[in-house]
């Protein structure tokens, strides 16, 4: 191996960056430049000022980030945010797996018009669903009227926080079991039924292994999300310091106070949670697509 | 236990799957449902499971009507072409899926049922891959596997649709022998549906030939392919040669020659076609001294191991081809070559009536001479 | 007799697809169906529906003329036009990016390939106030070149140009991964196949590469337009709330919330909605068209559906 490497060590300095990274030779023109603009563009626009996060906080030492996040008013927007995106991408997968399921089996109307308005969520600007829900559900609105005779309150407590994020994470579930679902060949439920299985165990040892994959991704994606959202958030919940304050509203408070270090090393906890759930999500696509490969 | 089934009909929109039919599966026997794609088997299968319901007719799983029955409740074995395998469970859980699902009062104990999927695996011989998953074997590997878990719940019958359709040539040929053996050993009631004659003569007790979603003929190999009950099935089983001509008496008139025929109930001077396999056809040189038989000039000989194909034109009809084939020792014998003129001299010629042949053609493998 | 009537209605719209032909052993009973549908068209309306109709029943509720002039203020005009403006900024740039991107990594091999994939997709994952503050950090009074910008007496942040930085930031991945994946599966047989033929590079995108991708392209720009248009968490920490000079659509429609005037605040809302439901309805055009053009009539296939009795 070593000496084949140093057999042609000249043209390949020559050719430097392009043949420094590329395993294979291409016809086609235009590697470096495509790459070169991505990854400078790439760097300009997210990841430098991504790493100014991290750098700002390091400011702070290690005490003050540790006083910075675990301030009463700061843990009880983490446990709120963390703890209502888990119920609503909890939501999400049942009624998700529900969505998938009657959109990809059965046949009924407004079907199509439910395909396409699934997507409402990623389309619809998030202050404009805000401002929506927290009509709706106040005590004077149209779902508020019906609830608060029965004593149940949304609007502006963490009620509406969860009503929210049900709202923001339903569209990652199905799509991300829709398309699996339509993978599925008849034949394995054929042969399940063939083998004496019931409708109800054809599902539960059949149909649910097959899609947990999905379902989890579907699961961790609307958790994701869920846990940055802020438009669709802030104005149903009413933002109460220790009750009703989501994380992100506590980075912008804590801007509003010139508390820049304080912001930050809430954006810091948020990031890392970010990313692990970045990486989660990663391994479990890949997971869903081995599993899905034909055999 | 015999199945039967008794004036099925089964439409998909404007296009006819099954049109009447009506058969018989006698108890222990292997019998091949063979046909061209489309024409009706694999429907039919489906119906005898209850995968699929009849428009109308029934179907009988020993002497009882089984027609209303679901598939849960007809104790069928079937065997996908594609396998359906539950990919997420390893090769031992496949297997046991039919027991485990069973209801509590009926289902086996652990140990039972750790028992007999062994012995099921040892059967299809791949008992060391028990802790696989379905994607790390091989075809014939998934084939096997699929067996052995229809078998787990002892079916009544055994359904298989296109056993062998998924895999390459040699690993079929090898797998049909074993499921031949198989056969023999369980004997029990065994549907597979095939488009390969091969196959089908090779493995069945029984073959049943369909096209157009109607029974062409029903009978043992032999039978099916030494006497063809129709002109499709002449030609889905095998080459064939044809000659048009007119019915005089005892033979066909070809042009101005004359092939002997056997018997046949077509009225004289009636439009005819006589059926000719390559391998009955006797070939002589034509040395002006040979009498009767059809001249014809051998354009090519190709030749396989001991046969050789030889093929002809005849000059009343130059742009049909004649195709024989013989022995490449006779053909030394006879010394007859590329050029040379000859005589052929069918050994056997079995006669249809013209429109019979002309409609089986959109279906039947295309005969060699049109 | 109505009521079986209806009940046999209520089964052939409630029903498995083709029932009778393809589900037969794998069907579920009628009355779970009809629960599951149920359920789904409950919570469609209770979730998505009903939003979407508060929000132009609240609008007109006070009538045309109300709704009008909340539309037409002058700050909501200001507002429209800068929203077109940073739309109009930030598609166009990560749609160069997003081409590039898609080109090296679809048409060649390279070392650190899936790296790069996963980093265009991180501002997915950060929170859309995130994506402000790290601009803040950078441009701010206090940022690193806070004091530089200062000297010169350039505005970033509280100005246009940060709000077209979150809004490049939030719409980032739009372009780039519509357009990986579809260029990945075509693979680049065709581009080869016109460079040996002598075309050159451009010639070779230009009349080969971007014929196979427009509708994934549009797709991406479609979707990125309308995340441009209708981000607001980034936007309002980077904007300073400047009215007629620094609010978005999506600011103005929160100010004018907090400002207790529903109708205008609703009016303004309005208008971002239908953009959102004119972004579905090209979306779901997109997928229809691009459907169609996958599934040209393929006559094998259908023989071996009848074959297997399973259209």
């Amino acid at each position: 191996m070593a000496s084949i490497a140093l057999a042609a060590p000249a043209p390949q300095a020559r050719r430097g960056f392009s043949t420094l990274l590329k395993r294979k030779h291409s016809v086609l023109p235009g590697f470096s430049l495509a790459l070169g603009y991505s990854v400078i563009y790439l760097a300009l626009v997210v990841l430098i000022p991504l790493a100014a996060v991290f750098l700002k906080s390091s400011t702070l030492g290690w005490e003050g980030f540790w006083n910075a996040t675990t301030q009463p008013r700061v843990l009880a927007s983490f446990k709120l945010s963390f703890g209502a995106s888990l119920i609503a991408a909890a939501i999400n997968v049942v009624f998700g797996l529900i969505f998938a399921w009657v959109l990809v089996r059965y046949r009924f109307p407004g079907k199509r018009l439910i395909d396409a308005l699934i997507d409402l969520p990623f389309a619809l600007p998030t202050a404009v669903a805000g401002i929506a829900l927290a009509t709706l559900y106040a005590n004077n609105g149209w779902v508020g009227s019906v609830l608060a005779p029965l004593g149940v309150e949304v609007a502006y407590t963490p009620l509406g926080v969860l009503v929210a994020l049900v709202f923001i994470g339903l569209p990652f579930v199905v799509r991300t079991v829709q398309p699996v679902l339509e993978d599925l060949e008849a034949e394995v439920e054929e042969a399940a039924a063939c083998l004496g299985a019931n409708r109800w165990q054809t599902f539960s040892k059949v149909i649910v292994p097959y899609l947990t994959p999905a379902l989890l991704t579907g699961f961790a994606l609307a958790f994701a999300r869920a846990v940055g959202e802020y438009g669709s958030v802030i104005f149903i919940a009413g933002n109460m310091p220790m009750v009703s304050e989501i994380m992100p509203l506590m980075i912008i408070t804590k801007l509003e106070q010139y508390d820049y270090a304080g912001a930050t090393a809430i954006a810091v906890v948020m990031l890392i949670a970010s990313f692990v759930l970045l990486l989660l999500i990663n391994v479990l696509q890949a997971w869903t697509q081995r599993s899905h490969q034909r055999i | 236990m015999s199945i039967s089934v008794s004036n099925i009909n089964k439409r998909f929109g404007g296009f006819t799957a099954l049109d009447n039919v009506s058969l018989d599966f006698p108890s222990g026997q292997l019998v091949a449902l063979l046909g061209p794609s489309g024409c009706g088997k694999t429907t039919l299968l489906r119906i005898i499971a209850g995968l699929e319901r009849a428009d109308s007719g029934e179907v009988f799983l020993e002497g009882a009507n089984a027609s209303a029955l679901h598939v849960r409740e007809r104790e069928v074995g079937f065997v996908f072409q594609h396998y359906a395998l539950f990919r997420h469970m390893t090769v031992f859980d496949n297997v046991a899926f039919g027991l485990r699902v069973k209801p509590r009062d009926q289902r086996p104990s652990d140990a039972e049922i750790r028992r007999k999927v062994r012995d099921l695996l040892q059967l299809v011989q791949l008992d060391w891959l028990a802790d696989r998953y379905p994607a790390q074997l091989s075809g014939g590997q998934r084939q096997r596997i699929a067996l052995a878990r229809a078998l787990a719940v002892e079916p009544r019958v055994l359904l298989l649709d296109e056993p062998f359709g998924a895999l390459d040539a040699k690993v079929r040929k090898e797998l049909r022998r074993w499921l031949r053996q198989l056969h023999d050993e369980l004997h029990i009631t065994s549907i597979f549906v095939t488009h390969d004659q091969e196959e089908a003569l090779e493995v069945a007790d029984r073959v049943v030939l369909m096209d157009h979603g109607r029974v062409e003929q029903v009978g043992t190999p032999d039978e099916v392919y030494d006497h063809p009950a129709s002109p499709f099935v002449y030609g889905f089983l095998g080459s064939v040669n044809l000659f048009h001509g007119r019915v005089d008496g005892q033979a066909l008139r070809v042009g101005e020659h004359a092939l002997e025929l056997g018997a046949h109930d077509l009225a004289h001077d009636a439009s005819a076609v006589g059926y000719v396999r390559p391998h009955e056809v006797q070939l002589l040189r034509d040395d002006g001294l040979v009498d009767g038989g059809l001249p014809a000039t051998v354009l090519r000989i190709t030749s396989s191991g001991a046969l050789a194909t030889v093929e002809l034109s005849r000059p009343e009809s130059p742009g049909e081809r004649v195709e024989v084939t013989v022995f490449r020792d006779t053909l030394r014998q006879i010394g007859v070559g590329e050029g040379d003129r000859v005589r052929l001299k069918p050994l056997r010629v079995r006669v249809f009536p013209a429109e019979a042949a002309a409609s089986s053609n959109s279906s039947a493998a295309a005969p060699l001479a049109a | 007799m109505a009521g079986s009537a209806a009940q046999s209605i209520a089964r052939s719209w409630f029903s498995a697809p083709d029932v009778s032909r393809r589900r037969l052993a794998t069907s579920e009973p009628f009355w779970v169906r009809a629960v599951l549908i149920a359920l789904a068209l409950a919570f469609f309306g209770l979730f998505l529906l009903l939003p979407l109709a508060a929000v132009f029943a609240e609008a007109f509720k006070k009538g045309w003329s109300a709704y009008a002039a909340g539309v037409v203020h002058p700050d909501a005009l200001a507002a429209i036009k800068l929203t077109l403006l940073v739309a109009a900024t930030a598609v166009p740039l990560n749609l160069v990016f997003g081409v590039a991107a898609a080109w090296a990594i679809a048409k060649f091999e390279f070392r650190g390939k899936q790296l790069l994939t996963t980093l265009i997709d991180l501002p997915f994952s950060v929170s859309p106030v995130i994506s402000g503050l790290i601009y803040i950090l950078l441009f701010g009074a206090q940022g690193w070149f806070g004091p530089l910008l200062e000297t010169y007496d350039v505005k970033i942040v509280f100005a246009v140009p940060g709000i077209v930085l979150a809004t490049v930031f939030v719409t980032f991945p739009f372009v780039a991964r519509e357009l990986i994946p579809l260029m990945q599966a075509q693979g680049s047989d065709e581009e080869e196949a016109s460079v040996v033929l002598g075309a050159s590079g451009w010639t070779t995108f230009r009349t080969v590469t971007l014929p196979n991708i427009k509708w994934g392209l549009l797709y991406g720009v479609i979707l990125c337009n309308a995340r441009a248009m209708g981000e607001f968490g980034a936007v309002s920490v980077v904007s300073g709330h400047i009215r007629g000079l620094t609010n978005t659509l999506p600011l103005q429609v929160e100010i004018l919330y907090n400002e207790y005037n529903f109708v205008a605040a609703f009016a303004v809302a309005s208008l971002l909605a239908l953009l959102a439901l004119l972004t579905l309805g090209v979306k779901s055009f997109i997928e229809w068209r691009t459907a169609r053009a996958g599934s040209g009539g393929n006559s094998g296939q259908q023989n071996q559906f009848i074959e297997r009795g399973q259209p």
